[in-house]
């Protein structure tokens, strides 16, 4: 019988070249069968009711069709039926001429013959003699379980889910979406995950980001490869540069899920509230694509707090979106906390800020930390126009180490002291 | 490997204590994960494959050595998502200092450390000249009044009377006769003091610096809050016939915890506070063991068996 032992060592994750070119090990032996299809393959039940029960894909009939094949004998026949839904002999399921047909039949005609005629199907005996070949195509694995909350129990046995652990995709992390666990296990790498892989790659998005993309955004696959290839379109007619609309396709995964109207509604948005060209539009929304997949109205409050409470003109407003694009997307309580300490206990006047907006990105405890050092030390000093003059980027931006020695000058152990003091 | 053990973290003012509880469980968690992991586990698959067979290639089985994708990372997550890190003695949000962090079978100790029922050592800054309603400077201001007439005797005359009313509270709550010579004995070692509830009491109070308007005292006490001491700052105004609000709390001290053993923000990772833990094993033995010798068994007896047996173990 089979060849000898062959220990193909994996050092890592050395996949057998099968996997990657045979269907996974599937219920059915490519025997020569009649044309049914498949009435043995029924659809487990209880598929995708809950959220959280992930059922496999019924399996496919690997049965080479052939609908000008002769009619094979009744042995035949039956030991074709019985193999291609092997599991369901073992399970309670109902047979298989109460369920419907499975989704992707290539062949809709149903010969009369080929449904199973319980009263005169005699019985297979385990004693029969087969065939070499068939005898090696019969895949007798343990049973998938029907539901699971886990895709750990499928990975190994599912070929679109080790070829998706292979690209980088973190399958724990999209389990816990809704819904994307059922789908994963329900597509088929060769007919549906490929063409937007490669739909992904035409655009730019590299291999080693393709695995993050698809953990944030495993809903990409129910998306129609012809709206994908439009809104890409759009975005070129926008003028976007190839490399900027790769980039903004790998940062922000959800992007090309929008519609052209909606896209063009938030581009129209940016451009008529922070009242910029079209030019630095694009480049605002190239550097954080995330503005235009997340919600507006924490922008526009944001914006009414820059111009409201803390009192930016709106020309000032610009310079600081163009230079820091996140302040858009910051939490208000901690920007207007920011502005407050700065403002008022620093006495940082606003043209200095809005040269220097990377001060409302940081933590408000590294700002307050650093400035009381300085005042204990007597250095203190945010006006340009006097000598010993700190910049206000360079108090936020530079770590401890440089912080201590280049601009407060003093050792480390002491700024560390100073902390526990405070 | 996991942590088990307490150690001390110095909690900046402006952030609540369980914001400081999670960012240090976060950050362990992520120096727990980066750690190396065992290797997935393999297992042997029988895969259709080609073979030359006597009549040419045939179909045949291949039994391969395949690793289990379950085991991968990617599948099965992170090792660690979740630790048992508890909390000490509280601070609340203004005040700052010295907060003891309990982590896995160290939680145990803290109630030890709870029931032990030891002193806390705080400074207190405070501004005369201003009363507002909830005793702090970022109150709604109630009244102003002037402070010249305050100085420094006056200041220790207050307190001394302070200290002289809690130490009486003190021999009460404690429980035990005063005229024993074991009473006498534990109030020369300083270990005369209530185990079990009590109000706050305060066991020593002094004036660190007085520049008015600000002044700077340092409390030692039991069974306080944070808001008591800033009630008692405001309370020394009224006496001094002035007013007073509280401008800092910071505790230097949590039973034999004290300000250099604890870990400042840039220091909460895995191997400084297993270091820390580490340092401070003996001293909480020692302690834990003075203060409840009287007690069959503690939870640190429990922590150095479960050492032995984990020695006994990786030495077999």
């Amino acid at each position: 019988m089979p060849a000898s032992f062959s220990t193909g060592q994996p050092a890592r994750w050395h996949v057998h070249p099968t996997l990657l070119t045979h269907k996974a090990p599937c219920r059915g032996p490519p025997l020569p069968s009649p044309p049914g299809p498949a009435p043995g393959c029924s659809v487990p039940p209880g598929a995708s009711s809950t959220s959280h029960s992930l059922s496999p894909r019924p399996p496919s009939p690997a049965v080479p069709h052939s609908p000008h094949a002769p009619p094979t004998s009744r042995i035949q026949r039956r030991r074709a039926w019985l193999f291609s839904g092997s599991a369901c002999l073992q399970s309670s399921l109902p047979p298989a001429s109460m369920q419907p047909p499975p989704p992707h039949t290539t062949h809709p005609i149903i010969w009369s013959w080929c449904l199973p005629d319980w009263d005169s199907v005699l019985p297979l005996s385990a004693l029969e003699e087969i065939s070499e070949e068939e005898a090696v195509q019969i895949v007798a694995e343990p049973l998938l379980p029907f539901e699971s909350f886990t895709l750990r129990d499928y990975v190994d046995r599912s070929e679109t889910l080790t070829k998706l652990v292979h690209l980088g995709v973190d399958l724990s992390k999209v389990e816990k979406l809704r819904n994307a666990g059922q789908l994963l296990l329900r597509l088929d790498f060769e007919n549906d995950i490929k063409k937007i892989l490669l739909f992904l790659k035409d655009v730019g998005v590299e291999d080693n980001q393709l695995g993050p993309f698809l953990t944030k955004n495993p809903y990409i696959f129910t998306e129609d490869l012809e709206a994908l290839e439009t809104r890409v379109a759009y975005l070129k007619s926008k003028k976007f540069g190839k490399e900027a609309i790769a980039r903004m396709v790998s940062r922000a995964p959800f992007l090309l899920m929008f519609s052209v109207e909606r896209l063009d509604n938030r581009l129209g948005f940016f451009q008529k509230e922070l009242g910029l060209s079209v030019q630095k539009t694009r480049d605002l929304v190239s550097r954080l694509p995330r503005l235009l997949t997340g919600s507006l109205e924490p922008v526009k409050e944001n914006l009414a707090v820059c111009r409201i409470e803390l009192g930016f003109r709106p020309n000032e407003i610009q310079h600081i979106a163009l230079k820091i694009p996140k302040i858009l997307t910051a939490n208000k309580k901690k920007l207007t906390e920011t502005f407050d300490y700065v403002h008022n206990v620093m006495g940082i006047p606003h043209h200095i800020l809005t040269n220097f907006p990377q001060v409302f990105n940081s933590s408000l405890l590294k700002i307050k930390e650093r400035h009381m050092f300085l005042t204990f030390l007597g250095r203190a000093q945010y006006d340009p126009r006097q000598p010993s003059y700190i910049s206000v980027d360079k108090l936020v931006s530079v770590p401890s180490e440089v912080f201590c020695t280049e601009i407060a000058r003093a050792s480390v152990q002491d700024f560390m002291k100073f902390l526990k003091t405070l | 490997m996991a942590v088990h053990g307490l150690f001390a973290v110095y909690k900046p003012g402006g952030v609540g204590w369980p914001r400081v509880r999670d960012a240090v469980e976060t950050r362990l968690l992520a120096g727990l994960n980066s750690l190396k992991q065992r290797p997935p586990r393999q297992h042997v698959r029988f895969l259709p494959g080609v073979v030359e067979g006597e009549a040419g290639k045939e179909l045949t089985l291949v039994p391969t050595y395949l690793p289990v994708l379950a085991d991968h990372l990617l599948v099965k997550g992170p090792r660690f998502t979740r630790l048992k890190v508890g909390a000490g003695h509280r601070l609340d949000v203004k005040s700052s200092g010295v907060f003891v962090l309990g982590v896995g079978q160290g939680c145990r100790m803290l109630t030890d450390m709870y029931n032990a029922h030891f002193t806390k050592d705080y400074t207190v800054r405070g501004l005369f000249g201003k009363a507002t309603d909830d005793f702090s400077d970022t109150g709604k201001l109630i009244e102003k009044t002037t402070f010249d007439h305050i100085n420094r005797e006056m200041l220790e005359k207050i307190l001394a009377v302070i200290q002289g009313s809690n130490h009486k509270a003190l021999g009460r709550y404690a429980n035990i006769d005063l005229k024993t010579q074991e009473a006498y004995e534990l109030a020369v070692k300083g270990l005369l003091r209530p185990m079990q509830k009590s109000p706050p009491l305060i066991t020593a109070i002094r004036c660190l610096e007085f520049a008015p308007p600000e002044f700077q005292l340092e409390i030692r006490c039991l069974h306080e809050t944070q808001q008591y001491l800033r009630k008692i700052v405001h309370e020394i105004g009224l006496e001094l016939k002035s007013a007073a609000v509280c401008t800092q709390v910071r505790r230097t001290r949590d039973g034999f915890f004290t300000l250099d053993k604890a870990l400042l923000r840039t220091h909460w990772d895995l191997e400084n506070i297993q270091k820390a833990i580490q340092d401070s094993r003996l001293t909480v033995k020692t302690e834990l063991e003075k203060s409840l010798g009287y007690l069959e068994r503690t939870a640190y007896d429990e922590l150095i068996e479960m050492d032995q047996v984990e020695e006994s173990d990786a030495s077999r």
